[in-house]
């Protein structure tokens, strides 16, 4: 109990030891350099400090093996000096809108018109005689919205590519199932799902979705829960997208109020 | 590979059908394939164009297994999207996982720790077999050979219980996740394992002593739905049909990603590309699988199992990766699109059996009906993933 420290000093004594006067002299030329020598060495040894310690660290990081470290994300890099888009830049000129990396993985974006030359170009002149994937994403926020987005392997350089077109939801794109027959399933999976069409396909029909479907449930603004489209269960008396939305109460199956309606209560 | 053991029964006859109009003149008929057919492995619908018993022309209907699986993958949180890769490819679904975690990875600049890639390389080569029993299994039963299914299921049971020993699950695994492994080879798995790989290059021996010379087998399989190199190309078909047809492409070998560098393994090949080749690649592969497991469970090293990583993996806005690895079927792959959130604004999935399955029309035309089946058997497709 004894060497214990008292729980506090009584209240009554703090105020009589902090009253300091401050000395009123105005400080010299000689003291303020000298103050200001100190502070940039205090400064300067902060510095330093903070220096060892950065090092410390980084030589920490760089000790642990790679999965201990922070993970390292990928930025897309312009990848004009690229052999391959160099060729296609000097072959097509403004039809290759844009050549960058991510990743590792060149892309080239191509202008819209011209994807079935670009692409049989790449299959005839370096190689890539195989198309791996062709799908499309929605990015409803841009004018265009639509991507296409086409994955390129060559068996004898083993190098991947990918080539991209963006497209709105009138514009077709030129079909490139004449240069790999692989890409006439994923057109269609592509216009199935996102309503892009393809000019010259020979059979332009949905593929997972049935004859009649309304909408395209991969674009951003398909309701997720679905829409209840249960008549089109009979789509030779409907023409595509054409089918009859049923069901009229407010269940996780109904549809979404038509859009007019929406925008009218909005107004 | 095939040469010897074809000219070992130099007696089998070419199977395509001779077709003269002027004998009988029949008519052609339309003919609905599906969706409810046993040998249609799951819900194919093929409408047929046949002449008597000779199939002029077929268009593949496909989607009634459509689940809207990629627009479920732009609702949920990236390590949340894992059990959906399960329920595409239902029986390879450590390859499904193997190809999600690899894309976000890429995406995110993940490094996985070597302990958990080994054991990823373990469970997707003994995916791969397991994947291969099944196939076989039906396709010798849609061809007529009964007992090959109950030897192939005896031993895919073994690889389902190596399965349920490290994950609890048998078929829809979720055994991996972006940035590694979530748990670690329980105890004595390394010896059951073993055990198995002890006892499973006999087992195929038996399969094979049941099939590759089995008389009937041949004749229903040697010249049936022959796939040319060139044809298999264009068509972008990948993994043991495209091997059979003689392509030298196998992403173990041509990208490898994870540990399959560090191993000893041959890529087979065949040279005619029909029914019968396909199938002794597949048998090829099982064995060259086992050589696999045999080398990561010989060079397993200890240590860390998961990644350092964000408890909320969010992918750069813009950033957008393809990976692609190879499936017991072909190449799974995957492209990503992030944006910046915690979920992926884009998830594609290459599946392999809907490319595959492409090239149906091509394969059967000229063909007979009960060719057919052969032909839907040795596509190796798995409905689940063809309409996703």
């Amino acid at each position: 109990m004894s060497d214990r420290e008292p729980p506090s000093k009584p209240p009554s004594e703090a105020p009589a030891e902090t009253p300091t006067e401050p000395t009123a002299s105005v400080p010299s030329a000689e003291e303020e350099a000298a103050k200001k020598a100190e502070a940039a060495a205090k400064a300067k040894a902060a510095a330093e400090a903070k220096a060892v310690a950065v090092a410390k660290k980084a030589a920490i990081e760089a000790a642990k093996p790679p999965w201990e470290r922070d993970a390292v994300t990928p930025t897309w890099e312009e990848a004009g000096e690229d052999p391959l888009a160099v060729a296609m830049a000097t072959k097509f000129g403004e039809a290759i809108l844009s050549a960058r990396s991510y990743a590792g993985d060149l892309t080239l974006e191509v202008e819209l018109g011209s994807i079935a030359k670009v692409a049989a170009e790449f299959k005839a002149r370096h190689g890539f005689t195989f198309l791996v994937d062709l799908c499309g994403a929605d990015y409803p926020d841009r004018e265009k919205r639509f991507d296409v987005v086409y994955q390129l392997h060559s068996f004898t350089s083993g190098r991947r590519i990918r080539l991209r077109v963006t497209t709105d939801e009138e514009t077709p794109v030129p079909t490139v199932c004449e240069v790999w027959k692989a890409a006439n399933w994923c057109e269609r999976e592509v216009y199935d799902m996102y309503g892009v069409r393809f000019e010259g396909h020979p059979d332009m029909t949905r593929i997972l979705l049935w004859e009649g479907f309304n909408g395209h449930p991969l674009r951003k603004d398909f309701p997720v829960e679905g829409i209840d489209t249960g008549a089109a269960i009979y789509p030779e008396y409907y023409e595509d997208e054409a089918g009859p939305i049923t069901g009229t109460g407010t269940g996780w199956m109904q549809p979404k109020p038509p859009v007019e309606a929406d925008e009218e209560a909005g107004e | 590979m095939s040469d010897a053991i074809r000219s070992a029964n130099d007696t089998v006859a070419n199977n395509t059908v001779a077709h003269d109009d002027s004998v009988f003149g029949a008519e052609e008929m339309e003919l609905n394939f599906g969706p409810q057919h046993p040998s249609t492995h799951g819900v194919l619908r093929l409408k047929l164009k046949v002449d008597g018993e000779r199939i002029v022309d077929c268009y593949p209907i496909i989607g009634y297994l459509h689940r809207g699986t990629e627009k479920l993958f732009e609702l949920n949180p990236f390590f949340q999207n894992v059990p959906h890769t399960d329920r595409m490819d239902y029986v390879a679904a450590a390859t499904n996982n193997l190809a999600y975690v690899g894309a976000v990875e890429k995406l995110i600049g993940l490094t996985v720790p070597p302990r958990a890639s080994y054991i990823r390389v373990l469970l997707c080569e003994l995916q791969r077999i397991s994947s291969h029993l099944l196939w076989l299994a039906t396709h010798a039963i849609d061809i007529g050979a009964m007992t090959p299914f109950f030897y192939c299921f005896r031993e895919r049971e073994l690889v389902l219980d190596l399965f349920e020993q490290y994950c609890g699950a048998r078929l829809t695994l979720n055994c991996m996740r972006p940035g590694g492994q979530p748990f670690d080879l329980p105890h004595g798995w390394v010896d059951t394992c073993r055990e198995f790989l002890e006892l499973f290059p006999a087992k195929i021996d038996e399969y094979e002593n049941l099939l590759t010379n089995n008389r009937i087998w041949k004749k229903r399989t040697i010249g049936i739905g022959v796939l040319s190199p060139e044809v298999a190309v264009e068509y972008g078909i990948t993994g043991p049909m495209l091997r059979a047809s003689g392509i030298d492409f196998d992403l173990r070998k041509a990208m490898p990603y994870e540990i399959y560098d560090q191993v000893d393994f041959e890529v087979p090949l065949a040279e005619n590309g029909d029914t019968y080749d396909r199938y002794l690649v597949r048998m090829e592969e099982m064995r060259q699988a086992t050589r696999i497991l045999e080398q990561c469970l010989d060079q397993l090293p200890e240590g860390a199992l998961m990644a350092k990583k964000a408890r909320v993996l969010k992918a750069p806005k813009g950033g957008e990766v393809y990976h692609g690895i190879e499936g017991p079927k072909g190449e799974i792959g995957f492209y990503i699109v992030g944006d910046g959130k915690p979920i992926p604004h884009r998830c594609h999935v290459r599946a392999p059996s809907f490319i595959n399955l492409q090239s149906l029309p091509e394969l059967v035309s000229n063909h007979m009906i009960a060719d057919l089946v052969a032909i839907i058997g040795t596509t190796d497709i798995v409905l689940g993933e063809v309409d996703r």
